[in-house]
């Protein structure tokens, strides 16, 4: 009996690999995202991940399945229908998804998910967190030498300890260019709401204007539509967050914050296409290229050589662990 | 023409009217969807077959119809004194609140038939102590009450965010969000997902509503203060007392949703729960006419709406939530404020057919 068990064993040692093999080549890749509150087309958070899922289409020619809830219950809700629908991998965007994912998770251990901005410990989970304090440090930077009046301001979405980690890094790096700078900050509001609310954005970045700011990070998703627009009808300096803002008002967008949710997204899909992809944890900061600022051709004219040259030893600098940036979450407070 | 003028039978005012104005409002979303290029009997196949097709598609319908049977009755039983309570989101926000504090500080010490119990009373409590604060105001200072609940509602935003990120999140979370509840604090389910023992208590709280209003002493002061609020002074109503009687009464019942929520499916304090159940209670009231037989059926037809909804959003990518918004939108529209269109129509056909 049991050397019959072993030899079962053995055999499936054996065959495991290539059925495995067989099994990765035969499983077409059916990828599906669900959002978050901010929604599909924010410009920003989740219109990169879309990004991301869009290159991959552009490339394997396989449609990407996705939702756009409404609601805290439909999270699971709609990641329960997709697992249920065999769509493998599904992507879970932003945090406020983690409670939901891992009770999905758990329930369909075979289908592989991979959530963005927070962390799910399970063996079929994929969890994605950036190192946002780091990229806001170099956008801080450039904000404090761009900066004529010497204030230059932040405003964020939702006041969470996510959001205010970007404006801690910012702070930071704000401080390093520039000691005796000044940062003015407002959150535009207490509610997911705060993250789609474009009006209350600008009038928060009109009443910073007002009180001598000349550089405005806008970190508020959907909301920072708004933030950019004031800032541009005012001839003032915007940075965007998240995707490449930079083409929204050339001329009047400093830079941007990036956060390459569209690199997560678009390899968790490739990984899954090539059968190597792992549920793990990863960190995405400087070092990884998971955040950086963005210089292209909207924007070459109002990054000096100084400018250039500062950011880019600060950014080595941070990749090589002499300046460390805090990081908020780590222990709720910017020190 | 007298024929326009005769009142219609009361079965076509109960049933036929309202049938009418949801398949006038469904031509209409029919339309829409054409235009954006989706065959509209597909997408209302899909809509039906998502809200009651299968068991799981009726528990989703069900538990989203418990949450606006608890705004809609919230906001009756205001109505019926002739208050206008807009702070249903508010105070089902601080209805869960209490009820999550109550399970934080003891679901480690009580069994769950204990448990339960003081979670619901607790979620009742907080959530009518929020409507009592612009009650009071209402009363002895004279601020309206649709001005105040309505700004409560931005208060309860402001201090639930306080507490979540600051308070009561749990150590080492990301997310603002408490930590999790013990099972005894769980509301047992009916038959898996979302459906919890929560609509029983929409039920019975439909029930006691109906008995209150119409067969209690306090219900008959509340309804004569409504109508006529000299006529209840003359009758010996403390008006005062009567106004903090029903906005602590549709505190509590908005606090419910609370219950369903927190205890029923999330299992711990999130934020943003109430998800706009706040407001649409004030259309499944409106729609109900604010009665709990009818507001217990509008619950019904709005959580099919969301349910079904969702799954059209699910299946057809033009559909987007927008658009389920906007669908849910055009049947409040029709079955609201649109309710009297198609009477004088039934009137006609009705005198065509009995001369």
């Amino acid at each position: 009996m049991k050397g019959w068990i072993l030899s079962l064993l053995a055999l499936v040692a054996v065959t495991g690999p290539n059925m495995a093999g067989v099994a990765e080549a035969q499983t077409t890749v059916k990828p599906a995202i669900v959002y978050a509150n901010g929604g599909k087309f924010d410009k920003s958070f989740n219109e990169g991940v879309s990004n991301g899922a869009q290159k991959f289409t552009k490339e394997t020619g396989i449609a990407v399945a996705d939702f756009e809830p409404s609601n805290e219950t439909q999270f699971e809700q709609a990641l329960r229908r997709f697992a249920q629908r065999g769509q493998d991998p599904i992507i879970a965007v932003g945090f406020s998804q983690a409670v939901a994912l891992e009770k999905v998770a758990k329930e369909f251990p075979n289908t592989h998910f991979t959530i963005i901005d927070s962390v799910v410990k399970l063996p079929n989970v994929q969890s994605v967190v950036f190192r946002e304090h780091e990229g806001s440090f170099l956008v801080g930077i450039l904000a404090a030498m761009a900066s004529k009046t010497g204030k230059v301001g932040f405003v964020g979405g939702m006041d969470i300890p996510l959001v205010r980690k970007f404006q801690c890094g910012y702070e930071q790096g704000i401080k390093y260019a520039n000691p005796n700078a000044e940062l003015i900050s407002n959150m535009t509001g207490t509610t997911p709401a705060a993250w789609n609310d474009p009006g209350r954005g600008a009038e928060l970045a009109k009443g910073q204007i007002d009180r001598g700011v000349d550089v405005i990070y806008a970190a508020a998703g959907s909301t920072g539509i708004g933030i950019l627009q004031a800032v541009k009808d005012r001839g003032k300096l915007g940075i965007g967050v998240d995707s490449n803002q930079n083409h929204l008002h050339p001329g009047n967008m400093l830079t941007s914050m990036l956060k390459r949710v569209d690199v997560a997204a678009y390899n968790s899909f490739k990984a899954m296409q090539a059968g190597t992809w792992k549920g793990d944890v990863s960190v995405l900061g400087l070092k990884e290229g998971g955040v950086d600022w963005a210089l292209d051709q909207y924007n070459e004219k109002l990054i000096t050589p100084e400018m250039k040259a500062k950011v880019e030893a600060a950014k080595a600098d941070i990749i090589s662990g002499k300046i460390v940036v805090v990081d908020y979450m780590s222990n709720n407070a910017c020190k | 023409m007298t024929l326009s003028r005769r009142p219609l039978p009361a079965w076509a005012d109960i049933v036929l009217l309202p049938l009418v104005n949801i398949a006038l409002a469904f031509v209409t979303v029919g339309i829409i969807v054409r235009i954006i290029g989706v065959d509209p009997f597909h997408a209302l196949s899909l809509l039906v077959v998502g809200a009651v097709g299968s068991p799981e598609s009726i528990g989703y319908t069900l538990y989203y119809a418990t949450n606006f049977i608890f705004t809609g009755l919230a906001v009756a039983v205001a109505f019926h004194g002739g208050l206008f309570n807009i702070g249903g989101e508010g105070q089902a926000y601080l209805g869960g609140l209490g009820c999550g504090l109550a399970i934080l500080a003891l679901d480690r010490y009580l069994p769950a038939w204990l448990m339960i119990p003081v979670g619901i009373a607790a979620a009742a409590l907080f959530g009518a102590a929020w409507a009592a604060v612009p009650a009071w105001l209402q009363a002895w200072r004279g601020s309206h009450i649709v001005i105040t609940t309505i700004m409560f509602n931005f208060v309860a935003a402001a201090l639930m965010v306080y507490l979540m990120v600051n308070v009561l999140i749990a150590p080492g979370s990301m997310t603002p969000q408490s930590r999790g509840f013990a099972p005894s604090a769980f509301l047992p389910q009916m038959g898996g997902n979302a459906l919890n023992l929560s609509l029983l208590l929409a039920l019975a709280c439909c029930v006691a509503v109906w008995v209150f209003l119409w067969h209690t002493p306090w219900g008959y002061a509340l309804r004569t203060m409504g109508h006529n609020p000299e006529a209840a002074v003359y009758a010996g109503t403390n008006l005062r007392h009567m106004t903090m009687l029903a906005m602590c009464l549709s505190g509590a019942l908005a606090g419910f949703v609370g219950v369903n929520e927190l205890m029923g499916v999330h299992h711990r304090i999130v934020l943003d729960f109430p998800a706009g159940y706040g407001f649409a209670g004030i259309a499944v009231a409106l729609m109900g006419r604010n009665h709990p037989l009818g507001i217990a059926l509008a619950a019904l037809l709005f959580g099919a709406l969301q349910q079904g909804g969702a799954e059209l959003a699910f299946d057809i990518p033009q559909i987007t939530r927008e658009t389920v918004v906007l669908i849910q939108g055009l049947v409040i529209l029709f079955s609201g404020a649109l309710v009297q269109l198609p009477r004088p129509w039934l009137q006609a056909l009705f005198a065509f057919r009995r001369p």
